[in-house]
């Protein structure tokens, strides 16, 4: 198959391009959250993203915490933003960051006004963005400016047989073309981690890999209070027919194809190197990961699923794609790529690869993915320890 | 060209189910990625999609491989055509 050379975006002021063209109600933290629900309430075509955190977290955790913030804020599928916070500090910290991609973002604070003379200033703001944003049109962007993000769940055998190595594939025939890669799931990759650092494309990255999995492997002996077997792999997994992490990990490995990646990042961490593949060191759960790779400026994601999991994402698209037939007969409203041909070897790899960008196409251009058209909105911030 | 078990590299000892499910005696055609070769298997066990059949004998303490690699030991003996899973194979990692 001849690759398109483009997709249809949104051309942004820092010279990225979007998938999406959201306006967001961006809650600083929990306690805003209703705020920020009652702007998107009031204001038609914009979203909020609730989430759990943002008081009182100090160090690296409020780090992530603020990185995590502006960097889904300002990622290229989001044309403008609303910031809501209780406190004006920390929610200028957050404005502030998002304002440096050029785009249109305004902060709110509630102290001293209360949610609903806050919630009628954003809403005035808010209505404002979001009519701007309106006549925003799609206009043709190269495929190097698709950043995509992948991340497996519910994994079953049928992943590592054909889904994984299908995003495999995909990655392959991309990275030529230079789009920007990223994996995770540090987790998951316990078993392989030696293969997976031997894939680094220098000893440098190679190096920050192991650092990086040696690490979470400390905090797991230290913190576990079994030896994780209830939880790697799941049930759902067990059930798939995965017996052990090891197989799990080298299911889950297959999804890079061939390609080596150039640079380690910190979780949400913004990739500075360029064009190629990124691991990220995430954990391995759906939404947590996701969030984290949009906030690091991903505009779009491949999510191979065996049993079927059914996660999304309020501003990045999650494209889910299985191999296994049963997962298609019985959910088939989540599978956005169906590749279980595979299986029957009715399908080789290379055309799977082919059909995944066909859809991954559709879906940068405009078309729903079956998590955004069943409502999946799933933002969740990774915590990396209790508050003060 | 039909296949109900896929085995990764020349080198596994364990295939993968790709069928609903096989059931006990049943002649089954595998399909090794690696090489695109063909070999067949009889089954001992009833075994669902997705879930592994042992490809030789194996015995308590020999390494699994898929992928060609190294994926857990065995902690109870397994003969060929039965079925793989939790209840024989642990992960060496914990």
């Amino acid at each position: 198959m001849e690759i398109p050379k483009s997709f249809l975006g949104y051309k942004r002021e820092n010279g990225r391009a979007g998938t999406r063209n959201h306006v967001i109600i961006l809650p600083v933290d929990d306690i805003s959250n209703a705020c920020a629900e009652a702007v998107a309430n009031n204001i038609k075509g914009t979203i909020a993203l609730p989430h759990s955190y943002g008081r009182l977290q100090f160090g690296a955790d409020l780090e992530l915490h603020f990185r995590t913030m502006i960097g889904t804020g300002c990622n290229p599928n989001v044309a403008a933003v609303i910031v809501i916070g209780i406190e004006p500090k920390w929610t200028k910290r957050i404005v502030d960051g998002i304002a440096k991609t050029g785009k249109p973002v305004e902060g709110f604070h509630i102290e001293r006004t209360g949610d609903i003379g806050t919630t009628m200033k954003a809403s005035k703001k808010a209505q404002e963005f979001v009519m701007w944003a309106s006549e925003k049109q799609r206009e043709e962007c190269p495929m190097s400016d698709l950043w995509i993000s992948v991340k497996c769940g519910e994994s079953d055998t049928t992943s590592g047989l054909a889904s994984n190595p299908t995003v495999g594939n995909l990655m392959d025939k991309l990275e030529p073309m230079g789009v920007h890669l990223c994996f995770g799931e540090t987790s998951e990759l316990t078993g392989a981690e030696k293969v997976c650092a031997s894939r680094g494309a220098t000893k440098e990255a190679s190096e920050k890999f192991m650092k990086t999995w040696n690490d979470y492997n400390n905090f797991i002996l230290k913190e576990a209070t079994d030896d994780l077997s209830e939880s790697q792999p799941t049930a759902g997994n067990i059930a798939g027919g995965l017996t052990t992490i090891e197989e799990k990990a080298f299911g889950n490995f297959q999804k890079i194809g061939n390609c080596k990646f150039i640079d380690v990042l910190e979780p949400a961490e913004e990739p500075k190197k360029g064009k190629g593949l990124y691991f990220m060191d995430t954990s391995s759960a759906a939404a947590e990961c996701v969030t984290l790779q949009a906030a690091a400026g991903f505009n779009i994601h491949l999510f191979p699923t065996g049993q079927g999991n059914i996660v999304g994402n309020p501003i990045e698209p999650v494209i889910k794609l299985t191999a296994n037939p049963l997962t298609v007969k019985s959910m088939g409203e989540h599978i956005d790529c169906d590749v279980s041909k595979i299986l029957s070897r009715e399908m080789n790899l290379s055309e799977a690869g082919d059909e995944l960008i066909k859809t991954t196409l559709r879906v940068a251009n405009g078309r729903l993915t079956c998590a955004e058209a069943l409502g999946h909105k799933e933002f969740v911030m990774t915590k990396l320890y209790r508050s003060a | 060209m039909a296949t109900d078990i896929i085995i990764h590299d020349k080198k596994d000892n364990v295939g993968v189910v790709v069928i609903e499910k096989i059931t006990p005696k049943q002649d089954c055609a595998c399909w090794i990625m690696e090489d695109d070769s063909s070999t067949n298997i009889q089954s001992m066990d009833e075994i669902p999609l997705g879930h592994k059949i042992a490809m030789i004998d194996l015995k308590e303490g020999d390494t699994i491989l898929k992928y060609g690699h190294d994926i857990g030991k065995v902690v109870k003996s397994i003969k060929k055509g039965e079925h793989v899973h939790v209840h024989n194979v642990k992960t060496k990692k914990w």
